[in-house]
């Protein structure tokens, strides 16, 4: 690890303006993956700025019937909140889905945000990675992808998201609130707020140098089933092989609305509207897969999370429409 | 004592409630749950340590062209970078420890190439990373599948030179060619990570006086006087001039029975700095700079007649080391023994490749031998249209077939029966016929052995003017529970509770001792520590003016007839000392030891996904006396869950551009977690083994693991019917499986 200095603002303004005036600064809250990154100076911040004491760990119910999660909420406690389990129990699901007990309890929502890929060759700075070195190549194309992306990728980088939260928060249409140096409040909506890889795989949200997360605000509840199916190695403790969020309301049995969110796949939570339209129209899992699955493209060992998305979302319309 | 003969009554035999056997708590466990119990990096023996990181390669193959060190030498905090170019001089590579920082050729990704030695942790870590190292890159030879035609074979390990990498016995190929029902399957089983909780880890000092160099390391190792000799070698000390201090052990799994390269740098360091040197392994060091279970191809045969009875059997494996090594998996060794049958061979093959060093993992041999072997008796009890059971019982010897030995005990068929019974095999349906919900539900059964080994060990024991016995032994304590059974023999021998038997291990300053590995520790230390006990006892007995034969010892008195002697007045103020020492012989040349057992598994496939999930498992073992019922309970389930996670997850995925391997962290290197294991249970049947050692004690560290995983792979089998012989069975190639069905039910 580096040597750095560390910096403990007392307002979140102040940590926006650090962060914009100093060269290489990074914010700390969890530090689950920060402290691993920095282990291995895969990050190398000159400055943490240590976020924990702002007061944004609050869970609020907003005006219009939503909730506002500040950015220092654990996950722990996200997972836990009565709100969160009775309105939004798809956020609830994804967050216990994720990481072990120890983890929840440190990590934050902002920091399960900006969590990073799990690519191995991300992780090791002996292998080229164009998201750690831009420029150095693609260690995973060519290379073991059994974890890597099967859609949005590029040929500079087939990582993932690994996160589970942030599959749930794509399905709630959650948006990200950020202030930036001069106290400028914006508000990124979910789907807009991670990217593909792209020719820039090193860029990886729609976050600008000097903003600071403030929260995560959730809109009304949506009716219907909550189910977050994750497809994983082992029963606790892994990164999910594919994972659906979903929230269908069924009339007789039949599909009447559907939100559809879809985890391990690629660079950013999936979503494909044109799923949930077919997934209504025809009721059928496997006309939404082939929406979702457009373009799909295996890499050799992650070739099964093609079939493996078609059947996982078959059994989570079967759950759906049972219940 | 030398086992040339069956013990015959011991006082171990008279109380059948006593001390040995009863489900003890560790007492070292407050040490540890309180955090007094100093492991190698945390002790405080040796003063102002300074601290090392190790600069690996990250080439597998080819040559250092050149060394940056300057920015890591002016660093802050910097005392030392060594490298090929200043190491001290070293000696021989010896058994699997090799000279460090040998000139510029790399053989394997993560071969040490500099060790930092900093003030501090932070600095030495960072300054490592500041080393730059230029390589000329050659291609690296790293899957054993392509390199099958160099493979050779290779000559007997060093630590049993008297087992061969082949036998055979009759005439296999007639045999099989003329059995009714063949089978002919290959396995293969990835490599593995031992993945002990505690890194390796050494605090070493060099010293230098009058009568010469040598040097003491704090450093975790399962067999410290083992380890003398080969550290001696490179080090180029006498034997005896290495002194191993290795009280407590976070584990080791095998992966900590010889040094590895992080002793012997910090050693030297040690020496060309002047001060004592401290170095852990990171856990993606642990990966490769330590070493792992090899990966291997097996190909198994069996011919059968029509009523099960097997004509013949061919069991061959092929696995692959480091460049310069001769390590083989013997996954082979245990077909020799375990089922009847006139015709049978046994191979193995070997293939050097540019991997780090493959070598001794939890079992080592029989763990993967019988992932394979297992699944090939399930399949031809299936092509028998038998009970798995039933076919094992239809192949049980009644004498080691190759041997031709008899055995010393064996309950093979006992196990399997009174496990069925417990575990409800009955309720086994024909395969891919019981659902769950979701859950395609399948139950698997497998035989366990695993040879049972004397190694030589003595022990000292004094008792003081304070009715406290001391026992001393360069013994481990792997955190099975060796202080424990320890303090059990010892109280029970002298008549003294647990609380006045003080146990003092892993310290090659005491008595030689066998230490921790070969599931041999129990059985070899507890013996030398009987031996020091019973000579304790004849001089005590006769110090009180005893025939020591009518003596009983209890209570912290020695009695006979209707006279009893406090024992601290025996010892008064100088107290009374014995020494103890046990060797194996003839006995293990006249008997086959094994220990058996019989594993149940109970597995749900998602029908959807190919998620595989055990419900539940149960052991049935028999291991010689039971020393303690809880900690040898928690050896059984331990290595079951082990074998769980061989079934299922544990794979170090080979990347053969860079022969390493990718994913060398405990996020994506998966070992079973919690949630993995919702139930699972082992019981004994009462076992005593008279020719085992005066104990009559048999190994129970690695039975556990021994077809733990065949159990579970032939549950996911009879779930679904769908064979996988690919270890571990991951949700893709379940997956596969069942698009297969899918796809032919279709049409």
């Amino acid at each position: 690890m580096k040597a750095f200095t560390y910096e403990r603002p007392a307002t979140v303004q102040d940590a926006a303006k650090l962060v914009a005036e100093r060269p290489n600064a990074s914010f700390i809250a969890g530090g689950t993956n920060l402290l691993d990154l920095m282990k291995l100076q895969i990050e190398t911040p000159a400055t943490l700025i240590d976020v924990n004491r702002l007061p944004l760990a609050q869970v609020e119910d907003t005006k219009d019937g939503g909730l506002r999660i500040g950015a220092l909420v654990r996950n722990s406690d996200l997972a836990a909140h009565p709100r969160v389990r009775k309105d939004y129990a798809v956020l609830s699901r994804a967050l216990l889905a994720g990481a072990s007990g120890q983890l929840r309890n440190k990590a934050t929502t902002a920091g399960n945000l900006l969590q990073r890929t799990r690519c191995y060759y991300f992780y090791d700075t002996a292998m080229p990675c164009n998201k750690r070195e831009p420029g150095s190549g693609c260690s995973a194309i060519g290379g073991y992808n059994r974890i890597m992306a099967v859609l949005g990728t590029s040929d500079q980088c087939i990582a993932t998201n690994p996160s589970d939260m942030n599959v749930a928060m794509r399905v709630l249409d959650a948006t990200v609130e950020t202030m930036d140096a001069q106290g400028q409040i914006r508000a990124i909506p979910m789907g807009e707020f991670h990217r593909l890889p792209g020719d820039t795989p090193q860029v990886e949200t729609d976050l600008r140098k000097g903003e600071i997360i403030t929260a995560v605000t959730l809109p009304k509840p949506v009716p219907g089933t909550h189910i977050y199916r994750k497809v994983r190695d082992r029963a606790s403790y892994a990164f999910a092989t594919v994972s659906i969020a979903a929230v269908i309301a069924t009339e007789g049995g039949r599909v009447g609305a559907a939100r559809l969110a879809f985890g391990g796949l690629a660079h950013k939570p999936w979503r494909v509207a044109a799923a949930e339209e077919a997934l209504v129209r025809t009721g059928s899992a496997d006309t939404a897969a082939d929406a979702v699955l457009k373009g799909a493209r295996g890499y050799g060992a992650n070739d099964f999370k093609i079939p493996l998305t078609r059947r996982t979302l078959r059994a989570v319309v079967a759950q759906a429409t049972r219940a | 004592m030398e086992m040339n003969q069956p013990i015959g009554h011991t006082p171990l035999d008279d109380r059948p409630d006593g001390l040995v056997g009863k489900p003890l708590d560790r007492v070292d466990g407050p040490l540890k749950v309180t955090g007094r119990a100093p492991y190698a990096y945390e002790s405080r023996a040796l003063k102002d340590p300074a601290y090392g990181a190790i600069v690996t390669a990250t080439i597998a193959a080819g040559t250092i062209s050149a060394i940056d060190a300057d920015a890591a030498r002016r660093a802050p905090g910097t005392i030392l970078v060594m490298t090929h170019e200043n190491v001290p001089e070293q000696g021989e590579k010896k058994e699997q420890v090799w000279p460090q920082l040998q000139g510029r050729e790399i053989t394997f990704y993560g071969q040490p190439v500099a060790f930092v030695v900093a003030e501090t942790f932070e600095q030495a870590r960072a300054a490592a990373m500041l080393v730059k190292v230029r390589y000329d890159r050659a291609k690296p030879k790293g899957l054993l599948r392509d390199s099958l035609a160099e493979a050779y074979e290779p000559k007997p390990m060093v630590t049993s030179p008297g087992v061969k990498p082949d036998s055979s016995l009759g005439d296999f190929d007639g045999a099989f060619a003329q059995a009714p029902v063949k089978i002919d399957v290959e396995y293969t089983t990835p490599s593995q990570i031992h993945a002990q909780m505690e890194p390796h880890a050494t605090i070493a000092e060099w010293q230098t006086g009058p009568d010469g160099d040598a040097v003491v390391l704090y450093s975790a190792n399962q067999m410290p006087n083992r380890g003398q000799p080969p550290l001696g070698s490179v080090l180029k000390l006498p034997p005896e001039r290495v002194r191993i201090v290795t009280p407590y052990i976070g584990g080791g799994f095998g992966s900590k029975l010889q040094a590895v390269p992080e002793a012997t740098l910090a050693a030297l360091a040690s020496k060309m700095v002047k001060r004592p040197v401290k170095v852990a392994l990171t856990r993606q060091q642990e990966f490769h700079v330590a070493t792992h279970r090899t990966d291997t191809i097996q190909r198994v045969r069996l011919g059968a007649d029509q009523d099960g009875k097997l004509t013949a059997i061919s069991h061959e494996s092929w696995s692959d080391t480091a460049i310069g090594d001769g390590f083989y998996e013997s996954s082979a060794n245990v077909t020799r023994s375990l089922y009847a049958a006139p015709n049978r061979i046994t191979r193995h093959r070997l293939v050097n490749l540019n991997m780090p060093i493959a070598s001794s993992m939890r079992a080592p041999g029989e763990a993967v031998g019988q992932l394979a072997f297992e699944c090939a008796m399930d399949e031809l009890a299936e092509r028998l249209n038998l009970d798995p059971i039933e076919l094992r019982i239809r192949n049980e010897p009644t004498e080691d077939p190759e041997k031709r030995i008899p055995y010393s005990t064996r309950r093979l068929v006992d196990c399997l029966k009174a496990g069925a019974e417990r575990f409800g095999w009955d309720r086994r349906a024909k395969p891919g016929t019981t659902r769950d919900g979701q859950w395609l539900v399948g139950m698997g059964v497998s035989a366990a052995s695993r040879q049972n080994p004397l190694k030589p060990s003595s022990a000292s024991v004094r008792l003081g003017s304070d009715g406290v016995l001391v026992v001393r032994m360069a013994m481990t304590d792997l955190g099975t529970g060796t202080y424990t059974i320890l303090t059990q023999i010892g109280g029970e021998m002298i008549g003294l509770p647990p609380e006045k038997v003080r146990v003092e291990l892993g310290d090659t300053n005491f008595p030689k001792a066998s230490g921790s590995g070969g599931s041999f520790g129990a059985g070899s230390a507890g013996s030398a520590l009987y031996v020091a006990c019973d000579n304790l006892r004849d001089t005590l007995a006769t110090k009180a003016g005893f025939n020591s034969a009518d003596a009983t010892f209890a209570n912290g008195t020695v009695s006979a007839g209707n006279r009893s002697v406090a024992l601290k007045d025996l010892a008064g103020s100088e107290g009374i000392e014995a020494m103890g020492e046990i060797k194996p012989g003839e006995l293990e040349k006249k008997f086959a030891q094994y220990s058996y057992g019989a594993h149940f598994a109970e597995v749900g496939v998602d029908a959807d996904t190919g998620e595989v999930r055990l419900r539940r498992m149960l052991g049935c073992f028999t291991g010689g006396r039971i020393l303690n019922a809880k900690t040898a309970r928690s050896q059984a389930i331990g290595g079951m869950i082990f074998g769980v996670g061989a079934a299922l997850m544990e794979d170090a995925v080979i990347d053969p551009r860079h022969s390493y391997f990718v994913n060398h962290d405990l996020a994506e290197y998966h070992v079973v977690a919690h949630a993995d294991v919702p139930s699972v249970d082992a019981f004994f049947l009462p076992e005593l083994d008279d020719k085992a050692n005066p104990l009559k004690s048999k190994g129970l560290g690695e039975l556990g693991i021994c077809g733990a995983g065949a159990s579970v792979a032939n549950a996911i089998y009879n779930a679904t019917g769908i064979r996988i012989r690919d270890y571990p069975m991951t949700l893709d190639k379940v997956l596969k499986g069942l698009e297969q069905g899918d796809t032919q039910r279709r049409t």
